[in-house]
């Protein structure tokens, strides 16, 4: 399906461009401190309003998603999962000494050790494209959970798709 | 846990020799002869069945009739019961539940019939039974010592010849009384059927509880028969896919410890552990050789995954698969010349064989559907294995691939693992949608199919070899 995956990869596009539009827009949050009382250098501003940035919740604010997807058995990073990993490296690439953790997943229908291998495989596959986007390697932890941590619970395709999956966790 | 060592008195030959804990249960010196004529010896290794799949119905419908184990003086007892006498109603209980659970045989147990004098024991009323349509008769008595030991002895008459078939006499201490009763269904069972015993053994399991996405796993064990069941681990950290060590002494498990899967040797005596391994993949699917000395296991390395082998003290690894892909599992033939495992290097996962150096992969299993967690049979002449194929079934087939059969059919029935004997196949059933886990028997005719009753939800089970 050629066209059709024409047309994920312009929505993947469409949807980059956004996120660096939505980036932009956050750009203040990068602007140097202002002067405090308290003469804090290191410390960002207070934003009330808005994620401290670096943490989790910046990363999830900030990234097309912290999930990924995969076909039944398979592991390879599709378009629409590079346009994520790719959010996720320009993340990584503004805090340079956050580590992350990518969890590999399967969903329930496939047997408990095999599993446990296919989502580390998925999990590897995600942190390969992280380095080929330049992502330093030792940044990134991998942890398959195989089948046992479903985030759908229901048996059946829907669900199924939800948990064949690649999350990556910032380290705190 | 106490290891105990058990001898037969007569009628089996003693088993091989395991380095154990001193015995605290030994056997009887003598056990007197019944007054009836004794019948013949059941031939070594002739006389019951024989193949893989054959017809129960001679013996499976058999008449065994088990009347509560009298006492010669009833003293209070440790043992379940509180005395003797309630003690010997409680060992007829567990071997007629022992023999009719396994769909083996229709015995009629304890409390279906009336009770027996202590000196029917060794002088049964053959009359008696055969107007009830009795064919086998098992007769048994307990006594208790000063010291608290009990002497159970179990007879097994033929009714219609009026012959004694077997006896064996067991010294127990109160808290194993349930161990003379294994005995003593063992006994029976290995005299008709012609097969070895397997009810003194033991499984190691993953008990389950909570919801689906928080769901708690904690490494359990049990006796055959669901008795004595025992928390090991407390379920703070996921544990998964045990395996009993051949003497008992280890268990063998994935434990997500520390945030990553790995592999412990876990130490029944001490309730230590360490890890198989320092190798800095993921470690998982451990199984052991037969005889103990080795451990395989499957470690991930950069999201590819082989087959190693490592000895069971420690030290040094040897990768025994090469091949891109996810190479897992890997079970020992009997004799550990070879080990059957599971590898997608095809494209799906499929079933191969190699030589127990890694040398000589190849794949045995071509027929449709995906086959997957292979294990090979005691016997040597069958491989269990989970067939997949729009539903998950318990299959099983010949070590080339051939003769192959479905045992179950639900929505998912995965990992097999073998009796002692061969004779019957464990695995865990998921039910669609709850993902609700129960650890489930069926015989190689598929025919005797049944839940085994556990605390709570249960997964991985694994059999031990019969208790020496």
């Amino acid at each position: 399906m050629p066209k059709l995956t024409a047309n994920i990869s312009a929505l993947a596009l469409v949807a980059a461009s956004l996120s660096l539009a939505a980036c932009a827009s956050k750009a203040p949050k990068e602007l140097p401190p202002q002067p405090t009382a308290s003469s804090t250098t290191t410390m960002p501003p207070e934003q009330p309003t808005g994620p401290v940035p670096g943490s989790q919740a910046d990363f999830l604010a900030s990234v097309l998603s912290d999930t990924i997807h995969f076909d039944t058995d398979r592991y390879n990073v599709d378009t629409e999962s590079q346009g994520i990993l790719q959010s996720q490296a320009q993340w990584l690439a503004r805090y340079p000494a956050k580590m992350v953790t990518l969890e590999g997943h399967a969903d329930e229908r496939g047997t408990r050790d095999y599993n446990i291998a296919l989502g580390e495989r998925r999990a590897n596959a995600a942190k390969n494209y992280l380095v080929s986007l330049g992502v330093d390697a030792s940044r990134i932890t991998v942890v398959s959970y195989g089948k046992e941590r479903p985030i759908a619970l229901g048996s059946d395709e829907a669900s199924w798709a939800k948990n064949r999956r690649a999350v990556t966790l910032t380290v705190q | 846990m106490k290891t105990v060592k058990f001898a037969p008195l007569i009628g089996l030959a003693s088993l091989p020799g395991l380095s154990l804990p001193a015995p605290a249960f030994a056997q009887v010196e003598q056990l007197p002869a019944s007054s009836a004529s004794q019948g013949p010896q059941a031939p070594a290794d002739a006389g019951g069945l024989t193949g893989s799949v054959t017809d129960e119905s001679e013996w499976q419908d058999l008449g065994i009739a088990i009347p509560a184990f009298p006492t010669d003086a009833s003293v209070a007892t440790a043992a379940e019961g509180g005395n003797t006498e309630a003690l010997g109603r409680n060992l007829a209980r567990v071997v007629y539940n022992d023999l009719k659970n396994n769909g083996l045989f229709k015995p009629v147990g304890p409390d279906a019939l009336p009770g027996i004098g202590y000196f029917q024991v060794t002088a049964p009323s053959f009359d008696f039974w055969r107007g009830r349509s009795t064919e086998m008769l098992v007769q048994g008595f307990v006594k208790a010592a000063p010291d608290g030991k009990l002497t159970v002895g179990c007879y097994l008459y033929d009714v219609a010849l009026g012959s004694e078939l077997i006896r064996q006499g067991y010294v127990v201490q109160p808290a194993e009384w349930r161990r003379a009763a294994h005995k003593c269904a063992d006994m029976v069972y290995a005299r008709l059927s012609g097969e070895n015993p397997f009810f003194d053994s033991k499984i190691a399991y993953i008990a389950e509880t909570g919801p689906k996405d928080h769901r708690r796993k904690q490494l359990a064990i049990m006796d055959s028969d669901g008795a004595n069941h025992r928390f090991i681990t407390n379920g703070q950290a996921t544990a998964l896919t045990p395996r009993y060590s051949p003497d008992y002494s280890k268990i063998v498990y994935l434990s997500y410890l520390n945030g990553y899967p790995r592999i412990y040797v876990y130490d029944i005596g001490t309730g230590q552990q360490r890890l198989v391994t320092q190798g800095k993949g993921p470690t998982f699917a451990p199984r052991w050789s037969p005889d103990g000395k080795w451990i395989l296991y499957s470690m991930a390395i950069g999201g590819n995954t082989d087959i190693y082998r490592v000895s069971a003290q420690g030290g040094p690894s040897t990768r025994l698969t090469n091949t891109p892909g996810i190479n897992v599992g890997g079970s020992y033939s009997p004799d550990g010349s070879r080990i059957v495992f599971e590898s997608d290097r095809s494209g799906s996962q499929q079933v191969y064989v190699m030589n127990a150096d890694g040398s000589n992969q190849r794949r045995i299993s071509f027929f449709g559907g995906r086959a997957a967690t292979p294990e090979w049979s005691p016997r040597g002449d069958q491989i269990a294995f989970t067939h997949i194929a729009g539903n998950f079934r318990i299959a099983v087939m010949d070590p080339n691939g051939q003769s192959v059969r479905d045992l179950t059919d639900s929505w998912q029935d995965e990992a097999p693992t073998w009796s002692p004997n061969g004779r019957i196949i464990q695995f865990f059933r998921t039910e669609k949608n709850s993902g609700k886990t129960g650890i489930w028997q069926v015989d190689l005719t598929g025919r005797n199919e049944r839940k085994l009753n556990t605390p709570v939800d249960a997964s991985d089970p694994a059999w031990g070899p019969v208790l020496p």
